[in-house]
C-alpha cells in the first residue's frame, strides 16, 4: 500500500500539486438482524480503494478509484490536480495549512475478541434467542435486532513524509420491541434507539452489554406504554439518562462547535452555526456544572470518535469545549485551525471511507461526570417533582443549533423524590444554551456511559460517521415539555 | 463504464464459481464528481469512479448477500464463498421464493434517463457555472454556499434462472444558498439532463429570497394557513411512503394499518407511484428485477394500493389483513434481498389540482399566512398520527392582506402528515422538486390551512 501511495504522490507532485496526500482504505462489514423469529438479514461486505487530496494553485482537488492499479492510482492523482486546479478558478484566496509534524506510525484499537472471528451462527444464536425474548412477552407486535461489525485498515501518507497505518475495529448491536393496539405503536429499545450501543471494541462489547437479560423487561416495557397516561405538558424539572444526554450533546454541542459550519462552509447543507466567533471564552454556554470536552484519545474510551490520527495526518487531542459553563474552543482542521487564531488542528478531520474528502467530524464530545458521588436513584431521590426520560425516539434542531426538540420513549413521573408512574410520548423542547445554563445536577462517573453514534450524516456528497459521547445522567430546571403533542 | 453484456460474461464466471441452488447478481458502478462551494470560493471539489458487485445465494430456502468492489478472480471466488457461508448457517425462510426468471413479465418502458452532455460535464465546466452563481451573490452583496453535481451511473441484476435487467442513469444536479447578514435564501434542483438546469435562475431566486428575508421579525407561534413551495411538501410528504408497504403492514408498524380503503385525506389529493413519468428517475425495475408497476396509491384521499415484493405479497395473501388492504401482487416496489423493509414506492408523483393556482395567486389569497420555501431536520413524533417535528428555513414570509410583507424568524412545528394533507385548500401545477429530506418527487406547491407552528428560534 506504500507503493501505491507514493505513486499517487509522485504524480501529484509532477502534475503542480503544492500538498498531496493518499488514503488507500480497505474496509470490511458484516451486517446482521432479525424480525420476528427469523434472519431478516444477513451480509458481508468489504471495500477498497485510494482517495488523493491535493492543493493545486492554492486550492482542493480530491479523485478516488477502487482500481489500485499503478496506471489506475496515477491517472485518479493527475485527475485530482485537474481538480485543484478548476477549484482554483473560483477562490478568494489560497488554502494555507497549519503545520503538522509528519510522523510514521502504527496504531490498532485495542481489542479482546476480533469480531470477525466469531461465528455467524453463534451471532444469529444470540440474536434469535433475544428476539424470541422480546416477542415472549404477550402484546409485542415487531421484534427487531441487529448486529454490526467493521474492520477499517487506512494507510495515509502525505508530500510531507507522514506515513501512518491504523485499523479500527468498530462493534455495535441493539434491539427493539413494538406494541401496536388500537391507534398507537410504542417500542422500547436496549441499550438505546436507532441500532443500539457501538463502540471502536472487538466482540468483547457484546457480552458486556447484558442484551438477553433485558429483554424481557423491554418488551414488558413497550406493551404498558400502551396503557400509561401521556406525559404532562408544561414546565418541569427533567432528568434525561445517559443515552439520551449523548443525543443532546451530539446535536446542541457538538454540530454547533464544528468549525467548518462556524465559517459557512456547510450552509448549504448540514446549515451553520450560532457559536460565531466572537462568542469564543466570551460565552457562557452552561452552567458551572457543565464541562465538555472533545477527546480523541484512546484515554478517553474506545469511542467512535477514538483514533490515533486523523485523516490528515494530525495526532489525537483532548480540546476543552465548555469549560465550568464557559466556551473554550472548536473542532478544527489544519485549514481552518488560524481562523480562530490556533496554530495547530485540534485534529478532527476524519472521511468516511476512500471515496470520500475528510472534513470536520466530532470525535468524542462528552459531558464530564460530576465530581460529587451521586447516583441515578439518589439524583431521583433529591426531586421533588419531575419527569426521567429514556431512550430517543425523535431528535430535530434547528440549522444553526438553537432551538431543539426531543421525543423520547419512556418517561416517569418523579414526586417526592421517587419515580411513580410511567409516562408514555414524552418529549422537551427548548433553546441550546438556556438548556445547558439550567443544569444543576449531573451525577458521577460510576453512571457515565460513551456511547456511540454511528449514523451522524454531514457534507455533501454525505458522509456518514460514527461519533461518541460520555455522558452521566444530569438534571435541568424549568424546562418546556410537550411541544411535540400539542395542538396550539 | 461496463455494459450489460460484460456484465453478463462477469455473471457466468460467478456461476461457476458457485455451488448454491441459485445465486443473484446486483451490479452497480460509474462515475460521479461534485464541485462545492462556500463563502463565494470553490473549497471542495470531489470525484469518484467505482464499480461493486453484490452476491445474493440461496442454499435450502436460505439466503445471504456478500459485497465487493474488488474483481480480481481470487476476489470473486471470495465474495460468492462468503454469500454462501453466510447463507449456509441459517434456518430455512419458509417465506423465501425461488428467484425470478422473468419470463412472462412486462417489461415496464421509461424514457431514457442518460445525457451524454450530463455525462461529460467536467470540473472546468463546473467552475464556470460556480462562477456565475458567485457573481450573483456579488452583485446582490451576499455570500453562497452550494453544489453542483453530475455523474454516470449503471446498474444491473442478473440470476440463475436467466434473469437480466439493466438501466444506465445520468443524474445532475444544483443547490444554492444566498446567505446574507441576517437571512438567507435557497433553491435546489436536479435532473437527468444537465441542460435543464439553470445556476443563475436559481441564484437569482436564492438571493431574492435572502433579500426579501432580511432583518426577519419574531411573530407568535401558532396555526397559520401555510403556502409550501415543492421542495418542503416532498420533504414532509416523503415520511408517509415508507408505510405504503405490505411489510409494513403485516409487521404492524405502518400508520395505514386498518386504514387501507379509507378516506384519510382531502377530496383533491391524489398520489401514484409511477417510474414512467416524464419528470421521474430511477430504474424500471425492482431489487429483484421485478418491473415497476405504475400504482394509484391515494384517490380522491382514499388510501387505495399498497406495494407489494414479491415475498411479501404471497405472505400477505395468507395473512389476517388480506381483506383489508385492497389489491395484492407483487408491484416491483421490493428492495434488495434479503431485508427487513420489504418495499416501498419511491417514484411519487402528485395529481394536480382541477384548477391550479400558481404560487402567487395563492400568496393573493391570503388573508394571514406564512411562506415557506424549505423544511429542514423533519424527524417523526408519533408512528401512527404521523405527527412530524422540523424546522422552516432559508425563506421564511408572513403574507398579509394578499402580498408578502416581510421576513420571519423560523419556526417549529408539529404537523400531522394525516391532518395537513387533509387541509389543502389550493395546489399549483406539479414539478419535480428536490430537498434534503426525502428523495426527489414531482409534486405541486400547496397552501394548507391551520399548519402547526409551536415554536420560535432565534434567527
Amino acid at each position: 500500500m506504500k507503493q501505491i501511495a507514493e505513486w499517487a504522490l509522485n504524480i501529484a507532485s509532477q502534475k503542480g500539486a503544492s500538498y498531496a496526500d493518499a488514503r488507500a482504505v480497505s474496509d470490511r462489514g458484516r451486517a446482521l438482524a432479525t424480525k420476528n423469529g427469523r434472519v431478516g438479514s444477513a451480509s458481508d461486505s468489504e471495500s477498497q480503494g485510494i482517495g488523493i487530496r491535493v492543493l493545486a494553485d492554492g486550492a482542493w482537488g480530491f479523485a478516488a478509484c477502487d482500481d489500485l492499479s499503478r496506471a489506475s492510482v496515477e491517472a485518479t492523482a493527475s485527475r485530482a490536480v485537474e481538480i485543484g486546479k478548476a477549484s482554483a478558478r473560483v477562490k478568494q484566496h489560497d488554502v494555507r495549512m497549519a503545520g503538522e509534524k509528519p510522523v510514521v506510525a502504527e496504531w490498532t484499537t485495542p481489542y479482546k475478541v476480533d469480531p470477525f472471528t466469531t461465528s455467524v451462527e453463534q451471532n444469529l444464536e444470540l440474536l434469535l434467542k433475544i428476539d424470541s425474548e422480546l416477542r415472549s412477552v404477550k402484546g409485542v407486535t415487531l421484534a427487531e435486532t441487529n448486529m454490526n461489525f467493521r474492520r477499517e485498515e487506512q494507510w495515509f501518507a502525505s508530500s510531507e513524509g507522514a506515513n501512518i497505518h491504523q485499523t479500527k475495529y468498530t462493534t455495535g448491536a441493539g434491539y427493539a420491541a413494538y406494541a401496536f393496539a388500537g391507534s398507537e405503536i410504542q417500542k422500547r429499545s436496549y441499550p438505546t434507539s436507532f441500532g443500539g450501543q457501538w463502540q471502536n471494541k472487538g466482540y468483547e462489547l457484546i457480552e458486556e452489554l447484558k442484551l438477553i437479560e433485558n429483554a424481557q423487561r423491554i418488551g414488558e416495557e413497550a406493551v404498558a406504554l400502551l396503557k400509561v397516561d401521556k406525559c404532562p405538558e408544561g414546565n418541569f424539572t427533567i432528568i434525561l439518562e445517559s443515552a439520551q444526554l449523548g443525543l443532546q450533546i451530539h446535536e446542541s454541542i457538538g454540530h454547533p462547535i464544528e468549525l467548518d459550519r462556524v465559517l459557512g462552509m456547510e450552509a448549504n447543507f448540514a446549515g451553520t452555526s450560532f457559536l460565531t466567533l466572537d462568542k469564543l471564552r466570551t460565552l457562557r454556554y452552561g452552567s458551572e456544572l457543565v464541562n465538555v470536552v472533545a477527546d480523541a484519545r484512546q484515554e478517553h474510551g474506545p469511542g467512535l470518535g477514538t483514533f490515533a490520527y486523523d485523516d490528515e495526518g494530525v495526532p489525537a487531542q483532548c480540546t476543552p469545549i465548555i469549560r465550568n459553563g464557559l466556551f473554550t474552543g472548536y473542532l478544527s482542521s489544519r485549514e481552518t485551525a488560524h481562523m480562530v487564531g490556533l496554530d495547530r488542528s485540534g485534529g478532527t478531520l476524519r472521511a468516511e471511507g476512500w471515496n470520500r474528502l475528510p472534513i470536520i467530524r466530532m470525535t468524542n464530545i462528552s459531558i464530564l461526570p460530576g465530581e460529587k458521588p451521586l447516583t441515578l436513584e439518589q439524583l431521583i431521590s433529591d426531586t421533588d417533582h419531575g419527569i426521567y426520560m429514556q431512550t430517543n425516539r425523535s431528535w430535530s434542531i434547528d440549522d444553526k443549533r438553537y432551538n431543539f426538540q426531543f421525543g423520547c420513549e419512556m418517561g416517569w413521573e418523579i414526586k417526592n423524590g421517587k419515580r411513580t408512574c410511567m409516562v408514555k410520548n414524552p418529549s422537551y423542547s427548548g433553546i441550546t444554551t438556556d438548556f445547558w445554563n439550567s443544569m444543576d445536577a449531573i451525577c458521577s462517573a460510576d453512571e457515565w456511559t460513551l456511547w456511540g453514534t454511528p449514523n451522524c450524516g454531514k457534507g455533501q456528497p454525505q458522509q456518514v460517521m460514527g461519533t461518541g459521547h460520555g455522558a452521566s445522567p444530569a438534571r435541568f430546571r424549568n424546562i418546556k415539555v410537550g411541544s411535540a403533542y400539542k395542538q396550539s | 463504464m461496463l455494459d450489460q453484456n460484460k456484465a453478463a460474461d462477469l455473471f457466468a464466471k460467478l456461476m461457476r464459481y458457485s455451488t448454491a441452488d441459485e445465486i443473484e447478481l446486483y451490479i452497480y458502478g460509474g462515475h460521479s464528481a461534485l464541485t462545492r462551494f462556500a463563502n463565494n470560493t470553490i473549497h471542495q471539489n470531489v470525484a469518484e469512479d467505482n464499480v461493486g458487485i453484490s452476491i445474493r445465494t440461496v442454499f435450502g430456502g436460505c439466503t445471504a448477500r456478500a459485497t465487493t468492489n474488488k474483481l480480481d478472480d481470487e476476489s470473486l471466488k471470495r465474495v460468492v464463498q462468503s454469500s454462501e457461508n453466510l447463507a449456509k448457517v441459517q434456518q430455512p425462510d419458509p417465506d423465501l421464493l425461488p428467484m425470478s426468471s422473468g419470463r412472462g413479465d412486462k417489461q415496464t418502458i421509461a424514457p431514457s434517463r442518460y445525457f451524454d452532455q450530463t455525462a461529460a460535464l467536467e470540473p472546468g465546466a463546473r467552475a464556470d457555472v460556480v462562477k456565475k452563481i458567485v457573481g450573483v451573490a456579488e452583485k446582490h452583496k451576499l455570500t453562497t454556499a452550494g453544489i453542483f453535481s453530475n455523474s454516470k451511473n449503471f446498474e444491473g441484476i442478473f440470476n440463475s434462472q436467466g434473469l437480466s435487467q439493466w438501466h444506465n442513469q445520468t443524474s445532475s444536479e444544483i443547490s444554492i444558498t444566498m446567505l446574507g447578514e441576517d437571512s438567507s435564501g435557497w433553491q435546489k434542483s436536479n435532473s437527468p439532463n444537465v441542460a435543464n438546469l439553470d445556476g443563475v435562475a436559481l441564484a437569482e431566486i436564492a438571493a431574492s429570497k435572502a433579500a426579501g428575508t432580511a432583518h426577519p421579525r419574531e411573530i407568535p407561534a401558532g396555526k397559520y394557513p401555510v403556502i409550501l413551495e415543492p421542495a418542503a411538501v416532498l420533504d414532509m410528504a416523503g415520511f408517509m411512503f415508507w408505510d405504503f408497504s405490505g411489510m409494513a403492514i403485516l409487521d404492524q408498524r405502518s400508520f395505514l394499518n386498518e386504514r387501507v380503503g379509507t378516506k384519510l385525506f382531502g377530496d383533491n389529493i391524489n398520489i401514484w407511484d409511477d417510474v414512467t413519468h416524464a419528470l421521474q428517475s430511477g430504474s424500471t425495475y425492482d431489487g429483484e428485477g421485478t418491473p415497476r408497476q405504475r400504482l394509484q396509491l391515494i384517490e380522491n384521499g382514499v388510501v387505495k394500493r399498497l406495494t407489494y415484493a414479491r415475498a411479501t405479497a404471497e405472505k400477505m395473501r395468507s395473512s389476517e389483513h388480506k381483506d383489508k388492504v385492497g389489491p395484492i401482487e407483487p408491484t416491483g416496489h421490493g428492495f434488495l434481498l434479503p431485508n427487513e423493509m420489504g418495499e416501498a414506492p419511491m417514484n411519487i408523483v402528485f395529481g394536480g389540482a382541477t384548477d391550479p393556482k400558481t404560487k402567487e395567486q395563492m400568496i393573493a389569497s391570503t388573508e394571514k399566512g406564512i411562506l415557506i420555501t424549505r423544511l429542514w431536520y423533519i424527524r417523526e413524533v408519533d408512528p401512527y398520527q404521523k405527527i412530524l417535528t422540523g424546522m422552516t428555513r432559508d425563506g421564511t414570509f408572513y403574507v398579509e392582506n394578499g402580498k408578502i410583507q416581510y421576513g420571519v424568524r423560523n419556526f417549529r412545528f408539529n404537523e400531522s402528515l394525516i391532518h395537513m394533507f387533509s387541509n389543502v385548500e389550493e395546489m399549483g401545477t406539479p414539478v419535480r422538486a428536490s430537498g434534503e429530506e426525502s428523495f426527489d418527487m414531482v409534486v405541486p406547491p400547496m397552501k394548507v390551512k391551520d399548519f402547526n407552528f409551536t415554536e420560535v428560534t432565534k434567527f
